[in-house]
């Protein structure tokens, strides 16, 4: 019999809701397939199986939130026979299930195809609800894509009478906590220390805009995916940067997988990772990065994606500010930050010049790694951006 | 299809990327990513709407002509396919 857990999601997320059962007792399980999909603060997780077996039982019903590490089902290994009921006994379940959650209870069930996440508020509406003491998310929204507007938020008011009624927060309010917990977690146990070097940009990027201008418009490839790819072709330098700290030592990743820190529309952000960057081209990252991004937003992920990022990437992109500094996300033990492009005054061959560049940082666990390894990457990463047709 | 079409087609794409954006909230002449919060994969996710929805096809070397709602009529005003 094989157990078919609730698997790791990440640090900030520590408990999920069975949404729903995607295979029913008696149907096959094959490698990588997705078993059941569950609610967090975050996302609709796809909860993947990575054994091949068949559905026997489901233990835990739709409806229920249940910590990470409880049994969801049990599955029959390839050739067992399913024993006669009542032979297993459920206590390891039932006990988990008592266990009480590390997180604060959640909020009333919410009709499993919309999870509240998705709500889009318009940025009027939310300073409108705020003056109110309205909590937008919580109003039914009448604009595209049942957006909360101004006229959702007054209205409500009237109905409300908000005199005395403490704020509300903006907000949902379990995506704010589950941050705080983990990044609180990171600051009082991960010793950062910080390194930034000023890498210029000019090859990469006209080299990326000779490439682009031959594609179609639907295969343009954004610079912040060669930034992914040099990051991951210069761990190879420092391989103590990619992995995890746990039970108080390292453990180095078993590939190298890059967690990109996506902002969502109605704040905070996720860190979902793609596999394997050193090992795919450039098309095919710009390709996972897009659905990547464009699946977080809507609140649907697979929880291979959240629990098994060896290192996290942040790009703070053209709207962005100089440097970005980051927390490590626990258990890793490094975060790349990216700050925005400018054109600024840069000596090159003995010249002064005006060339784009970036401010890359590293965040990474003094536990772990030495600043002098820390520089070695942050040099290597430099140097390969300087070479992006090798990318 | 005049400016005012355009105009409306260019903001109906804004809004499947950024749902929260009310119509008559965008100023015509400021910059756009002033007014919508707008990363560069949201850029060239409008970029991809304007190629799908208009038959318009915006090389990179434009992105820079194209910084206000206003910007944005005027650019495509003689490159819509007739």
């Amino acid at each position: 019999m094989i157990d078919f857990k609730l698997p790791s999601l990440g640090a900030d997320m520590d408990e999920g809701k069975l949404l729903e059962w995607k295979v029913h007792p008696g149907e096959p399980v094959t490698r990588g397939q997705v078993v059941a999909i569950v609610d967090t603060a975050k996302a609709a997780v796809e909860v993947e199986c990575w054994q091949e077996g068949t559905m026997h039982e489901q233990l835990v019903p739709v409806g229920e939130t249940v910590p990470v590490g409880t049994v969801l089902a049990l599955l029959l290994a390839p050739g067992e026979v399913a024993p006669a009921p009542g032979t297993r006994e459920k206590a390891p379940a039932i006990a988990k299930k008592a266990t009480p959650a590390a997180a604060p209870a959640r909020a009333p069930a919410t009709p499993a195809a919309t999870p509240a996440a998705r709500k889009a508020v318009s940025p009027v509406a939310r300073r409108r609800a705020k003056e109110l003491g309205i909590d937008p998310e919580a109003l039914d929204g009448t604009g595209p894509q049942g957006a909360v507007t101004l006229e959702d938020v007054e209205r409500a008011a009237g109905a409300h009478a908000p005199a005395g009624a403490p704020p509300a927060p903006a907000q949902r309010p379990d995506i704010r906590q589950a941050i705080a917990a983990a990044m609180g977690r990171s600051k009082r146990e991960i010793p950062h220390y910080y390194l930034a070097e000023t890498i210029p940009m000019r090859r990469a990027l006209e080299w990326l805009a000779a490439q682009n201008a031959k594609r179609p418009v639907t295969e343009r490839i954004l610079p912040g995916v060669l930034q992914l790819k040099a990051v991951a072709l210069a761990l190879a330098k420092a391989p103590e940067l990619n992995g995890f700290w746990q039970d108080g030592a390292f453990v180095p990743g078993g590939g190298v997988h890059i967690g990109v820190a996506i902002s969502l529309r109605q704040g905070g952000l996720i860190a979902p990772g793609i596999h394997d960057v050193d090992r795919k081209d450039l098309a095919t990252l710009m390709n996972e990065l897009t659905m990547l991004v464009s699946r977080a937003r809507a609140g649907s992920l697979r929880s291979s994606e959240l629990s098994d990022p060896t290192i996290t990437v942040t790009n703070l992109g053209d709207q962005g500010s100089e440097a970005v500094y980051g927390v490590i996300y626990p258990p890793q033990v490094a975060l790349v930050g990216f700050g925005r492009l400018a054109t600024r005054p840069w000596v090159e061959d003995g010249e002064l010049r005006a060339i784009p560049l970036v401010t890359a940082s590293l965040s990474a666990d003094h536990r772990v790694s030495d600043g002098m390894r820390g520089a070695r990457f942050l040099v290597a990463l430099r140097e390969r951006l300087q070479h992006p047709e090798e990318l | 299809m005049n400016d005012n079409d355009i105009r409306t087609r260019v903001i109906a794409i804004i809004r499947t990327i950024a749902p929260e954006v009310e119509e008559g909230e965008l100023l015509a002449d400021r910059p756009l990513r002033d007014q919508v919060d707008l990363d560069s994969m949201d850029w060239l996710n409008v970029i991809l709407g304007v190629h799908r929805d208009l038959g318009v096809d915006i090389p990179e070397a434009d992105y820079g002509k194209l910084r206000t709602l206003e910007d944005w009529t005027a650019y495509l005003r003689g490159r819509l396919p007739t």
